[in-house]
């Protein structure tokens, strides 16, 4: 692998940029066995390929993705990261991510242009006021950082926004300042070109179309690429979860819908922070390239279709129109959907299966690209040593059937 | 420079305008385009990666390179908007962008002498190390400032935005000839047609080719009679300036219309449901990739035709033509016809057609086959091409170069179809080899493409492909062949040069998807991410498939084989405003106001929102302060009577032989031996065991059922409802209303209150009627459903009536309890009352994690019952147990407040909380701050401290006591 930086660069220029090479290896085609075999190609599935065998050097490592790798929801989310979770599970969970983010671009040698420059999220009511407090009272305990902002305070760290608004003025803020946003494709080719360069095959448009097993576990997998034997595979595959997981007998208690995202057209540096407001639903920021980032809300229904409602949009633009009311003005570039993969209490699933060899890692629904890393590297302990990291175990699969959920978004109506 | 005659613009009309400070004239019917070209202007813009200086390439919707600011006044500025497809206007100020301190002088085209530098992707390169802040702190910032292109508005809009539906049978998108056709023709079968176009006005391609003959008619005169007829047609709506941006599923399209009326609607967005579709989108020219295409003057010969058509504008006085595709011939011979000198015409294919070949000589122009671009010379503005013969692998042959002086360079590519609706309809395209372009193949919804975007390029074709897809007829073309030079083999012979670009907004060049796919990009998806070719805000009209064509020659595999990128909505930009339509202000969303709303403002009460409401928090006095207003608030409650607007509360009428059985298996409760008459405090659960909601549900009689909700709770407990309704249990004979805002709910609580209703009351025997009693009657003479129900801890009624009756009611009620100190009060002393009291506020005392046992609310589970929502879930081990979070009262040590939300410790330097602080009051009436809360095992722990968190860091001491404060017997409720 060469070495990025500028001085790579420079040599680089010399030859006219003719002598790079491929930034990961793309075996056309899968061996016929490996140690792990981790299914999708996304930031999670790549993280975890990476750590498995950058901390556990596992042996023959393959990810297979049935598209191109980044394509599913690491390519499509608006790219929130923060860690100011209420539950001290979740909390160390993300922030063990957070804790990641901030040296991995020097850890892939890869700028994955995280950029902490705060997440904002808004009250708008009493209630909400209450909510928020909670979450600033938690996280301070568990060592997370999260502060009060006044409705002036809040107005100082966002201009563009609107505080007094007639139908939602603004009641106070959290603000996580570690919190930010990162570049979505970095983090996948980064993961990717780490991972390669330890000799992880990454195969691209490679479809697992079955699961093999017999008494003792699973055995292998079958592939549009033909078959694939192995004692070990993570189940990676966000959306599309429930499909894979159906192809080992197991019905997984997830429900899938689509999730919408739009960009404007760029513009000069105009908002300098992230902001979120779950009781209107806009969350916004804005890009290097200078396009604003805005996720929107998932459709009502469970689907598989990656193209939801306009008028989910429409909502979605109303609310950000009246927080942030010079953006009236600006125009909507690109819209776009992904299918994301939602469990009863809104929490990730990180872990073993009643299938031997097994692993899966799940249901992190409309708020995964933040916890990439950590849950990359904890997915990979797990898969290593066969029982779960510690910070996954609260997560486990069997929590729906004990009743000891972790339950985010019943707690605060929090998305993202 | 404008040609003295011809055209489609007013001269009678002068139009004066400014662009970057400079005054300039143009005519009705310009674009900011065409008028600033007429006015000698070739320098519009800079690019967004290099700063590097751009022309116009195209006429359309296509442009990549003249984006300007537009300046209408106050709040009213937008970035990013293409000069091609802004008709010009009395006074328009427009700006160029991108550029400091001027367009001309632009300093941050030094960007440009770093260029090796910053190849596609650089930035994931560098900027790594060492100290993490370097990114954030230091880059990023400079970075963002050269990125961005146009400034954001900075001012709110003052104008507004109209909403509208319509049906129809066929939807026409796009009015060039085949669109006309298909418009007509639809009409005539009989159907409702909109026929919608994003220009000015309808005409398409023939707009820019006056001298073109159609069906034995010259252009113009043809058009004229068919715009006329469509115009009459009772069954034709003809929307101009109406992009048709986002096609869904059912053939639900929306689209945007253009007003910019003087009264301030400026946008119009009409979401149409069609049962037919016809897609007339017409086709794009290609660019052409070669060293140095992006200098001023290089143009799209198509473009260069339409100025001077449409426009009476020469965009250049000496050409020359650089062709892979036969349809530039006709532009460059119809350029000269309006006295642009031809220079030469270079064409990329070894041996032209003969009989275009044979008229190059006959009007003088040199041919110069096989020849290709090596290189253009100029600085701001194109001075001379370097025409080169081509090597054998399509590479121009520098070193035998001639310098041909030339001011404007006409590029014909070929042509894409725009296949974007298409495409968003969820059809499949398929690659065409004859066409070498990507069309429409098989569809998934009733729809038809015609003319240009299917492929027929040709005049006649298109015009009858247009009129048998109007009528729902299917339409065969006839063979196609083509003669074009392949944009595969175009784009090989441009992938070693410097400086070719492919997508002129965001810099990419060959160069840059060649170093995409030696890195390994070899998805496509990859290679418009990695070098962001397509992604600018033409979204890749103009050099989409040549990105595609380059990535595919770098990897050395067909075109088709590639596939194409996914096509995102919207196919246009689209304002902002325009989606979010009236939803605005006061209007965004509803704000909802109690029946006695009117009278509580005019009492002076102050408001807070609660859910969809707008309630009275509180009623101070002239000079009293809120705190006090809600001391003297619940004293009058404990103490004589107090009157609360509770009309927010949610109300569902059930009804109907099952409602009984309905309820009882959707309520925790035992509501079978309900008997009409009684009440019952009610919980629901969500299929996981956890509280949803709580109320009240009263029997009024056997078959019928009247249920409360809390405020925020109505409509999502009508819908968890209706979703069991018709989806678990259709068999059952039952029937759910809303009758939230049917009727009016004024509480009239505390000892008094039967002695202010009694009077009032009539056929209800008020003496006899019990804690959680209801009965129908009269109050005040008017109709009434009378609860004895408290939420205060004291004896209190609720007495409902019809909405239009509570300001009757309410004046009774005042009259009548005026002797006993009746005093209204707010939602602010209602939450400290019930406070004192321990009654828990669902969604503030409880989260999405309670249970009704955490509440201390395991009572009114029905333990005989074999199953309600969420018993299943209730059952789980993790759901019971007493390490589980309960419902305990809170008593500070000293004279504080937590704060709602502090995490409850069991020692001030403990990390990890076993709690949290959810209600916290200075209770008037006990002289004391109290506090609710909930804490592992709480119920078990009364009399032992904990330690709520404060935000100066250091935690206070609570004492754990029994969650009422205030008449733990209950004596005063039955009073
Ligand atoms: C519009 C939108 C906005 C979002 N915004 C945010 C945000 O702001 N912040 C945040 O933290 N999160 C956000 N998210 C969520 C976040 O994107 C996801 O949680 C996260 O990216 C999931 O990563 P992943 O690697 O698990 O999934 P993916 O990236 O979807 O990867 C799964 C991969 O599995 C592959 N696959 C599926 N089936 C198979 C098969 N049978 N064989 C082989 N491969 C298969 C897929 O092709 C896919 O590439 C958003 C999501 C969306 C859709």
């Amino acid at each position: 692998m060469t070495r990025f930086s500028w001085a790579a660069l420079a040599r680089g220029a010399l030859r006219g940029h003719r002598a790079w090479t491929p930034q990961w290896r793309s075996p056309d085609r899968p061996q016929p066995d490996y140690d792990a075999v981790i299914v999708g190609g996304g930031g999670h599935g790549l993280a975890t390929a990476y750590y498995l065998a950058k901390e556990y050097r596992l042996g023959r490592i393959a990810v297979l993705e049935k598209g191109w790798i980044g394509g599913g929801n690491t390519g499509r989310n608006t790219t929130i990261i923060r860690s100011n979770y209420l539950f001290p599970e979740s909390a160390a969970l993300y922030d063990h991510a957070v804790q990641l983010w901030e040296g991995l671009s020097a850890e892939l040698n890869y700028n994955v242009m995280f950029s902490p420059r705060g997440v904002l999220m808004l009250a708008h009511s009493h209630h909400d006021v209450q909510s928020g407090l909670r979450h600033v009272h938690a996280n301070r305990l568990a060592g997370v950082d999260n502060e009060w902002l006044t409705p002036a305070e809040a107005k100082a760290f966002c201009p563009p926004l609107d505080i007094a608004t007639p139908r939602w003025p603004v009641f106070g803020a959290a603000l996580q300042r570690r919190g930010g946003v990162a570049r979505h494709d970095a983090v996948a080719w980064g993961y990717a070109r780490a991972a390669s360069a330890l000799g992880v095959d990454i195969i691209e448009g490679c479809e697992v179309t079955g699961i093999t097993r017999d008494a003792a576990g699973v055995t292998g997998l079958e592939t549009s690429k033909g078959p694939v034997r192995a004692r070990r595979i993570g189940v990676v595959a966000a959306g599309s979860t429930s499909l894979v997981m159906a192809m080992a007998g197991l019905r997984m208690p997830l429900e899938s819908f689509p999730l919408q995202a739009l960009v404007s057209e760029p513009v000069k540096p105009v908002f300098p922070c992230v902001v979120m407001s779950n009781t209107v639903h806009a969350y916004i920021s804005q890009s290097d390239k200078g396009e604003l980032v805005i996720g929107a809300g998932t459709d009502q229904y469970p689907s598989y279709s990656q193209a939801g409602g306009v008028q989910i949009l429409g909502h979605t633009l109303e609310a950000i129109c009246e927080l942030f009311p010079i953006f009236r003005r600006m125009r909507m570039l690109r819209a776009w959907g992904g299918i994301v993969d939602v469990t009863p209490d809104r929490s990730p699933i990180i872990g073993l299966t009643p299938v031997p060899g097994l692993f899966v890692n799940c249901g992190w629904g409309t708020g995964g690209f933040k916890a990439t890393p950590g849950s990359g590297h904890v997915f990979a302990a797990t898969i290593a040593r066969g029982e779960p990291h510690p910070i996954a175990a609260p997560f486990s699969l069997d929590r729906f059937t004990t009743g000891q959920l972790i339950d985010e978004a019943a707690a605060a109506a929090v998305a993202h | 420079m404008r040609l003295p005659e011809g055209g489609r613009i007013d001269r009678s009309q002068p139009l004066r305008f400014t662009f970057d400070g400079r005054a300039y004239r143009g005519f009705a019917g310009d674009t900011l385009a065409s008028a600033l070209l007429a006015n000698g202007i070739t320098l519009f813009g800079r690019s967004f990666k290099y700063h590097r200086p751009r022309g116009l390439l195209a006429a359309g919707a296509e442009e990549p390179n003249a984006l300007v600011e537009l300046d209408r006044g106050p709040g009213r500025r937008e970035p990013n908007i293409p000069a091609t497809l802004v008709p010009l206007e009395e006074g328009l100020v427009a700006r160029s962008q991108n550029r400091w301190p001027s367009l001309r002088a632009d300093l941050a085209s030094v960007a440009g002498l770093a260029a090796p530098l910053l190849p596609a992707g650089f930035y994931y390169k560098t900027f790594i190390g060492p100290g993490r802040e370097a990114w954030h702190r230091r880059w990023e910032p400079l970075i963002r400032r050269m990125a961005g292109l146009g400034r954001a508005p900075a001012a709110p809009d003052p104008d507004h935005y109209a909403n509208r539906f319509a049906h129809c049978e066929v939807l026409v998108v796009g009015a060039g000839p085949a669109g006309i056709a298909a418009a007509l023709a639809a009409a005539e079968a009989g159907g409702r047609v909109i026929l919608c176009e994003a220009g000015t006005e309808p005409g398409g391609q023939l707009l820019a080719t006056p001298e073109a003959m159609v069906e034995g008619q010259p252009a113009s005169d043809w058009l004229a009679a068919r715009v006329a007829a469509i115009r009459a047609h009772p069954r034709i709506r003809l929307l101009t300036r109406t992009t048709t941006f986002h096609y869904g599923l059912q053939n639900y399209l929306c689209l945007a219309e253009a007003l910019d009326r003087p009264d301030g609607l400026r946008e119009r967005l009409w979401q149409v449901r069609t049962a037919r579709v016809v897609l007339a989108t017409g086709a794009y020219e290609r660019p052409i990739p070669f060293a140095g295409n992006d200098r001023p003057g290089v143009m799209l010969a198509e473009a260069a035709r339409a100025y001077a058509g449409r426009w009476a504008v020469l965009p250049g006085r000496r050409a020359v033509l650089l062709a892979a595709h036969d349809s530039g011939y006709a532009a460059a011979f119809a350029l000269a016809d309006r006295g642009v000198g031809l220079a030469a015409i270079l064409d990329l294919r070894a041996t032209p057609p003969p009989d275009l070949a044979a008229q190059a000589p006959a009007r003088g122009i040199r041919l110069l086959a096989g020849h290709g671009v090596a290189g253009t010379r100029g600085g701001t503005r194109l001075t001379g091409v370097l025409a080169a013969p081509l090597r054998a692998d399509g590479v121009p042959d520098a070193t035998r170069a001639e310098a041909i002086p030339c001011d404007l360079l006409l590029m014909a590519g070929g042509w894409t179809p725009d296949i974007q609706l298409f495409s968003q309809s969820r059809g499949r395209a398929r690659w065409d080899a004859a066409l070498d372009a990507f069309l429409p193949g098989e569809s998934v919804q009733d729809l038809a493409c015609a003319g240009a975007c299917n492929g027929s390029l040709d005049l006649a074709e298109a015009l009858a492909e247009g009129a048998a897809a109007g009528r729902g007829e299917a339409w065969a073309p006839p063979p196609r062949r083509s003669t074009a030079l392949p944009a595969r083999a175009i784009a090989a012979g441009a992938l070693g040069a410097r400086k070719a670009f492919v997508d002129f907004q965001n810099d990419v060049t060959t160069a840059d998807i060649a170093l995409a796919v030696r890195e390994g990009f070899r998805s496509i998806e990859h290679v418009k991410r990695y070098t962001t070719t397509g992604m600018a805000t033409d979204q890749g009209k103009a050099g989409g498939l040549m990105g595609l064509a380059v990535a595919a020659a770098a990897q050395g595999v067909d075109l088709p084989e590639l596939g194409l990128t996914t096509f995102r909505p919207p196919t246009m930009p689209v304002n902002f405003g325009t989606l979010a339509g009236r939803h605005r202000g006061p209007l965004f969303e509803p704000l909802r106001t109690a029946p006695l709303h009117g009278w509580a403002g005019a009492r002076g009460a102050e408001f807070e929102p609660v859910g969809p409401w707008l309630r009275a928090r509180a009623f101070p006095r002239t000079g009293e302060s809120a705190e006090a207003a809600v001391a003297r608030e619940c004293r009058a409650v404990r103490e004589a009577a107090g009157l609360l607007d509770a009309s927010t509360l949610g109300k569902i009428e059930v009804v109907g032989p099952d409602a009984a059985e309905f309820l009882e298996r959707c309520y925790v409760n035992a509501l079978h031996r309900l008997q009409p008459g009684r009440c019952r405090y009610a919980l629901l659960l969500r299929e996981d065991g956890f509280l949803y909601d709580d109320g009240v549900i009263a029997r009024l009689a056997p078959d019928r059922f009247h249920v409360t909700t809390t405020t925020g709770g109505a409509a999502r407990v009508l819908h968890l409802l209706e979703d069991y309704r018709q989806t678990e249990w259709p068999d059952l004979q039952v029937w759910l209303t809303s009758t939230t805002e049917h009727w009016a709910v004024l509480a009239v609580q505390g000892p008094a209150s039967r002695a202010v209703l009694a009077p009032l009351v009539e056929g209800i025997d008020l003496a006899a009627l019990p804690h959680m009693g209801v009965a129908e009657g009269r109050v005040a003479g008017i109709p009434a459903r009378l609860f004895r129900l408290s939420f205060t801890g004291e004896l209190g009624y609720e007495v409902n009536v019809t909405a239009g009756q509570a300001e009757a009611l309410r004046a009774a009620l005042f009259e009548a309890g005026a002797p006993h100190g009746l005093t209204p009060y707010g939602t602010e002393a209602m939450h400290v009352l019930r406070a004192e009291k321990g009654y828990v506020i669902v969604g503030q005392d409880s989260d999405g994690t309670v249970t009704p046992d955490d509440l201390g609310l395991g009572w009114c589970i029905g333990r005989a019952k074999r199953d309600f929502i969420g018993k299943r879930g209730l059952e789980r081990a993790g759901m019971q147990g007493p390490g589980r979070r309960q419902l305990v009262g809170l008593a500070p040590d000293g004279d504080w407040l937590p704060e709602e939300g502090a995490q409850l410790l069991p020692a001030a330097e403990a990390r990890a909380a076993e709690g949290h602080v959810t209600s916290a009051y200075r209770s008037a009436w006990l002289g004391r701050p109290i506090a609710l809360g909930l804490l592992a095992g709480g119920r078990g722990r009364m009399g032992e401290r904990v330690f709520a968190t404060r935000r100066d860091g250091t935690p206070a001491p609570l004492r754990i006591v029994p969650p009422v404060f205030h008449d733990p017997e209950g004596k005063r409720l039955h009073g």
